[in-house]
């Protein structure tokens, strides 16, 4: 592969110049989430504490009938795993985006945006990235479930893995793609508030929408048009090696939209205008 | 390159401006730019030039617009009105073009304090789409020089806060830039720490031919054969060879022309609020 030299005056990048950063991107995020144990642990000790201690407790209250893609009598554990793995992402999704748009790691920001390379495919570099530490997050926490007895078929640890690509992307655009366009939800808190827990509990993460639609018609729609649940319900088909055609088709569709959305909306200035770039006056 | 008068009191000749690089064009061209935080000017009219192989000291005070100024060659920020070319190749519309021949040193660090030197290297010469192998070589390479080799493998968390500047220097030369932008280089270094990373700096314009910009607020950084361009409340004020701009104020040295020079802006009460 040929290199840049200084003077040389070309236009566009090889193939192999995007693989390399995109690579090195990706490696860099992974290098820095092995760093942070805190951050590792936190991250699956959230959705332990849903399988451990809520999920115990409603077992006895949700009774679960046979529904695509089981096919048998399922324990509550196993239905709601697949919800808390989409949780995972979508926190992870959440904070890195939002980190992202915000000066916490502004000074990474600023070295990446001086990149030649297009600001379109840093940014998407950037979320797959995201995307990545997510799924390490989601099969440490597979390896603890499955002494849990939530054991999905072998082949499904392989098959789920690209809906957990397209899920992960989903989540973390539509992360940037918030915080870049409403500014009041610039810290962490608004979000979980007014983004992660409405997801999370409107959609078929934690209880199947059949079970939704008998309570409350109402919040039964609201949950199909959550695409939360249509991610969920990619990752719980492709979990048990199946594919569910709609959910793929709303997640697939989500992703461009919100990527498009994300980098269209992105401002590196944002991060820094809060404190006033000249002299810290703004 | 085009022609840039520098703002003095006197005429200047037309063999008065070494900048002038004939046939040549600048590293960097700065014309007419101007940017605005809503009713606050930060920057008015600014132009000016850095040529190839040259010293040039951007001085102003904090809050001059320095940072501003960098944030737009950088392209953090949209440029609202102007041009900034880097060896010809303007900024908004041949981005890559332009990015590839620079290199900055932004004024926080932004080093990944957890991983070792190396990966730091390694991620920003992937950033420039540099294969791994020849990255390796490169790093050892400029690891070497700043007399960091045997750290390579040691966390930056462990360097002092001269050799985190060093190294910062050494990752933005990775991709052989023509042109390195540094921001306020020195802040927070003593005073030995300082004069190694301005000689090495120095050492880059002889040896390599790079055209530096130093944005600075302290005096001392200064050599009399510089490029100098003073910023001030968002304007230039004066820019030429430092001894120049000195003659021009009038004054004895730097020092004192600075004072001159702002105290005559604060006279006429033209400064943008």
């Amino acid at each position: 592969m040929s290199v840049t030299t200084a003077g040389e005056h070309r236009s566009g990048f090889s193939l192999g110049e995007y693989l390399t950063c995109l690579n090195g991107i990706v490696w860099r995020e992974a290098l820095r989430f092995l760093h942070q144990r805190e951050r590792f642990v936190s991250a699956l000790v959230r959705p332990l504490v849903w399988l451990f201690i809520f999920a115990a407790g409603f077992r006895q209250v949700l009774g679960i009938s046979i529904i695509p893609p089981y096919e048998t009598y399922i324990l509550y554990e196993v239905y709601i795993a697949p919800g808390l793995m989409a949780m995972i992402q979508l926190f992870n999704g959440m904070q890195s985006s939002l980190s992202m748009v915000y000066d916490r790691e502004m000074g990474n920001m600023r070295t990446l945006l001086v990149s030649p390379l297009p600001r379109w495919y840093l940014l998407s570099c950037k979320l797959l990235a995201g995307t990545a530490v997510s799924l390490l997050q989601v099969y440490a926490f597979l390896l603890i479930a499955w002494f849990w007895d939530i054991t999905p078929p072998p082949i499904g640890y392989l098959t789920v893995l690209p809906a957990l690509i397209l899920s992960g992307l989903m989540l973390g655009a539509l992360g940037m793609l918030i915080s870049s366009g409403i500014k009041q939800l610039e810290n962490f808190a608004g979000v979980m508030n007014f983004v992660i827990f409405p997801m999370f509990f409107a959609s078929s993460a934690l209880y199947p929408l059949w079970r939704v639609q008998e309570g409350s018609p109402m919040l039964y729609y609201v949950c199909q048009f959550n695409p939360f649940t249509h991610a969920v319900e990619l990752i719980r088909f492709a979990l048990y090696g199946q594919i569910n055609w709609i959910s793929l088709a709303v997640v697939a569709g989500c992703t461009a939209v919100f990527m498009i959305g994300a980098i269209l909306a992105y401002d590196p200035s944002r991060g820094l205008s809060r404190r006033g770039p000249a002299g810290g006056e703004t | 390159m085009t022609a840039i008068d520098a703002i003095t009191s006197g005429g200047v000749g037309p063999d008065s401006s070494p900048r002038q690089d004939p046939g040549g064009v600048p590293a960097l061209s700065i014309q007419g730019v101007s940017h605005s935080y809503g009713p606050r000017r930060a920057l008015i009219d600014v132009s000016f030039a850095v040529a190839p192989a040259s010293f040039t000291a951007l001085l102003g005070l904090n809050g001059a617009g320095k940072s501003t100024l960098f944030s737009l060659i950088t392209r953090l920020f949209g440029i609202q009105s102007g041009r900034i070319g880097i060896f010809g190749h303007d900024i908004s519309r041949a981005p890559s073009e332009a990015l590839r021949l620079l290199g900055v040193v932004f004024q926080p660090r932004t080093l990944d304090l957890d991983l070792s030197l190396k990966q730091n290297l390694l991620y920003h010469a992937a950033l420039h789409g540099i294969s791994r192998r020849e990255a390796s070589l490169r790093s050892q390479e400029v690891l070497a020089r700043i007399g960091l080799a045997d750290r390579a493998a040691s966390k930056v968390r462990d360097l002092s806060g001269g050799q985190m500047r060093r190294l910062e220097i050494a990752r933005a030369l990775l991709h052989r830039p023509r042109l390195l932008l540094l921001d306020e280089a020195t802040v927070g270094l003593d005073v030995k720490a300082r004069a190694d990373i301005l000689s090495h700096v120095r050492q880059l314009v002889a040896e390599q031919g790079i055209g530096v910009l130093w944005a600075t607020h302290l005096f001392d950084e200064i050599n009399s054969s510089d490029e100098l361009v003073v910023l001030h409340q968002g304007k230039v004020l004066a820019q030429g060879t430092v001894a120049r701009v000195i003659a021009d104020a009038g004054a004895q040295d730097i020092n004192a022309a600075f004072a001159r020079l702002t105290a005559a802006v604060a006279d006429n009460g033209s400064a943008a609020p």
